[in-house]
């Protein structure tokens, strides 16, 4: 634990943060045109932004907004409906605690869990495994998430898993969908904030590409206080000098090159195919799929699902008035859908974004995503 | 407004947040005696007990019905945790000096009889703890699969001077915790996933009617209002607190005493502490000028060793609760249902 006590030291200090804070303030206003809109892809940023109130302190002139970064929200409708099927059929289903509330076409798992199906929270791909190993009834494990969790399920499926473990692949990657954002015709993007944990693993050399045709600036952040802060500031002094590269402000994880043995296993373990995400667009290159040489442990493959079932359910008539797509696609905030924090909350979602911890409708209903919290009442409880 | 009852009740209806509140005031409110007149605190005031006028003194009466899996934990048992949760319920309402308590079991088939030595063991070492006795009882056994183990429900009865409810707050009263908070919780829940990380992790659960009794005693009438952080955490608590005080919170995130492993494990799971359960805590709202007096009372006894100032109410955003990060503010809300480990 003396880890965590230095790093809280280090990259949790209020003081150093207020002094980024007026850094960053001046640093917008010498961009001279207000707002300022840049975007990060990851549900671990708005977490951590909304967690520590970071949005009450931020200036006003800047606009951070939160792309498609939340790995439950873009999960798409049929790929859930699978996932519910195949509960309704009898099969165990093991996935990610986050995944269980989302809607499907009419139902999710958590509602064929009330029907009699078995679904199984797990916390890892490693924990789905060691359930599959305790039995000998088929365990399908429900796989969601991008490059970060991908990688750990090609590594369980490159471990010899037991033959009654088979993998759902609806896992996603990134750097596609980021193109998908800056070619948006009312895109206010000016740069992109991106992952730290994901390049971890894909290296930032990976955003090379991108920022040269769209000539657009990426930073690579990390996710305590003081990592965002550091990574907005020199976010914004790149648009404001007009330069457009890559910076690497997580340099404590983060190399050019990436994981290389990493890589190397995800790409071993999936393809990459075009496919949809929830509210967004087609992707190409944005859905990673089993290979071939992996059919043996590939759900789709092995079981008949059935998805006709699920069709006599007609989908809620709210989801036509849903704007999660535009709010992933960062061109609406959740406060210009008439149907947030109404007929649309976190204990009766209408859209993914309500439903997951890192949807930005949650995060905004949970911890508030105004800045007007600030400014009343000290707080001298020290 | 937005709290429309669900045809079949689901667990979140039990995990002490809004959602139960709506069931108990739209299902078991309905028809029952209305607010009493005389002062009496009754069952339209949810409060964590009733106050009955009894000549120029208060009884006060609680009820509680424990099941938790598994039924031993880290720290204590289902037998500790159905004393301390009654005990605590009285103390609450600042009764600390326990009449008398009752225990009713419900068995499954085929449970141990080994297990339920060892939970009455501990049912007996928490009443001397506690000061307390149970003077009345019932067992029952239920057929194999029809309850999980066993069902323990306590009521307690105790004699007080003095009434404390949950809704005396007004602007500018000091908030204060008795000790640590999310030990019992987590601690819980790390076992029942399998985590792996419950390592340090140790339930808070204790009778704490006498660590109470020390802070009342510090500064006679000073301490308006009282609650215990169990199912819902701080969180529930304090909005509970603040809807019926008539209130906003304004929390300090870096006064609020949590320890290392319960901060590790609500950061690895993202699971807010504020939001998971204490069995051996309370949240006391006490006069500004008698904070510091109740909180060294709470620091000289061994139960209260980590009590903390952690926040004040203000007249501002009446009824919510906002946390002061140090880099910026939030609301803190009420979880829904049990809290989940998210994806990543």
């Amino acid at each position: 634990m003396t880890d965590a006590g230095v790093t809280e030291l280090k990259f949790r200090d209020p003081v150093r943060a207020r002094a980024l804070e007026e850094a960053l303030a001046r640093a917008v206003e010498a961009v001279g045109r207000a707002p300022v809109s840049v975007m990060h892809v990851c549900g671990s940023h708005e977490q951590a932004i909304a967690r520590f109130g970071l949005r009450a302190a931020l200036p006003r002139g800047l606009n951070v907004i939160m792309g498609p970064g939340c790995p439950v929200c873009i999960t798409d409708v049929p790929e859930v409906d699978e996932g519910v099927a195949l509960a309704r059929q009898g099969v165990r289903i093991a996935t990610y605690g986050d995944m269980v509330k989302v809607p499907g076409t009419g139902m999710s798992l958590a509602d064929a869990q009330a029907e009699g199906g078995r679904i199984d929270v797990v916390y890892s791909v490693a924990q789905a495994v060691e359930l599959a190993r305790q039995s000998d009834e088929p365990l399908v494990f429900f796989a969601t998430g991008f490059e970060t969790t991908a990688v750990a399920t090609a590594a369980a499926v490159l471990q010899d898993p037991p033959p009654n473990f088979f993998v759902l692949s609806a896992h996603k990657y990134i750097p596609p969908v980021m193109e998908i954002v800056a070619e948006m015709p009312d895109t206010r993007v000016e740069g992109f904030l991106a992952a730290g944990h994901a390049a971890t693993i894909t290296g930032w050399g990976v955003f090379e590409p991108f920022v040269a045709r769209h000539r657009l600036p990426v930073v690579v952040a990390g996710f305590e206080p003081l990592d965002i802060l550091a990574g907005l500031l020199k976010l914004i002094e790149l648009v404001r000098d007009g330069r457009a590269t890559v910076e690497n402000m997580f340099p404590r994880c983060v190399t050019k090159a990436g994981n290389l043995r990493a890589q190397e296993q995800l790409w071993r373990v999936f393809r990459p195919i075009g496919g949809k995400w929830r509210g967004i667009a087609h992707v190409p290159n944005g859905n990673l799929r089993l290979r071939d040489e992996w059919a043996y442990l590939d759900a789709r493959k092995r079981f008949d699902i059935d998805l006709r079932r699920l069709w006599d359910h007609a989908p809620p008539a709210l989801v036509d008035a849903c704007i999660c797509g535009d709010i992933m696609a960062g061109i609406k905030a959740p406060t210009d859908c008439a149907l947030f924090g109404r007929e649309c909350v976190p204990h009766a979602p209408v859209g993914a974004c309500m439903v997951s911890s890192e949807g930005t409708c949650k995060i905004w209903h949970q911890y508030g995503g105004h800045p007007e919290l600030g400014g009343y009442g000290a707080v001298c409880a020290r | 407004m937005r709290s429309v009852l669900d045809e079949r009740i689901t667990l979140k209806y039990g995990a002490g947040g809004e959602a139960m509140r709506t069931l108990i005031r739209q299902v078991f409110l309905d028809g029952m005696a209305p607010a009493p007149t005389n002062g009496d605190i009754g069952l339209a005031a949810m409060d964590d007990g009733a106050a009955l006028r009894v000549g120029d003194r208060w009884l006060v009466v609680t009820t509680d019905s424990h099941v938790i899996h598994p039924i031993f934990f880290p720290g204590g048992d289902i037998g500790r945790l159905a004393v301390s949760g009654t005990v605590n319920d009285l103390a609450m309402m600042g009764a600390t000096d326990v009449l008398a308590l009752t225990c009713a079991v419900i068995i499954e088939e085929g449970f141990p009889r080994g297990d339920l030595v060892r939970i009455q063991q501990s049912i007996r070492d928490t009443c001397a703890e506690a000061g307390a006795s149970i003077v009345a009882g019932d067992t029952k056994v239920m057929g194999r699969g029809e309850l999980d183990g066993i069902v323990l429900n306590t009521t307690g009865i105790a004699l007080s001077d003095h009434v404390v409810p949950d809704s005396g707050l007004c602007a500018e009263d000091v908030l204060i915790v008795t000790g640590t908070l999310g030990d019992h919780g987590m601690a819980v829940m790390a076992r029942r996933h399998g985590l792996a990380l419950d390592a340090d992790l140790r339930s808070d659960v204790a009778p704490i009617n006498r660590l109470v009794r020390a802070a009342l005693d510090a500064a006679p009438g000073a301490v308006v209002a009282m609650k215990d952080p169990t199912r819902g955490g701080l969180a529930s608590a304090l909005h509970e607190m603040a809807e019926k005080s008539g209130v906003g919170i304004l929390l300090d995130e870096l006064a609020l005493p949590i320890t290392a492993p319960v901060r590790a494990a609500s950061e690895l799971l993202g699971i807010d502490p504020l939001q998971v359960a204490n069995e051996g805590k309370a949240v006391l709202g006490v006069r500004p000028e008698a904070a510091e007096a109740v909180l060294a009372a709470l620091r000289a006894h061994p139960l209260g060793r980590d009590a903390a100032i952690v926040g004040r109410c203000v007249a501002e955003r009446v009824g919510t609760v906002v946390l002061d990060t140090g880099f910026g503010r939030r609301l803190v809300t009420e979880a829904e249902g049990e809290p989940l480990p998210r994806i990543c």
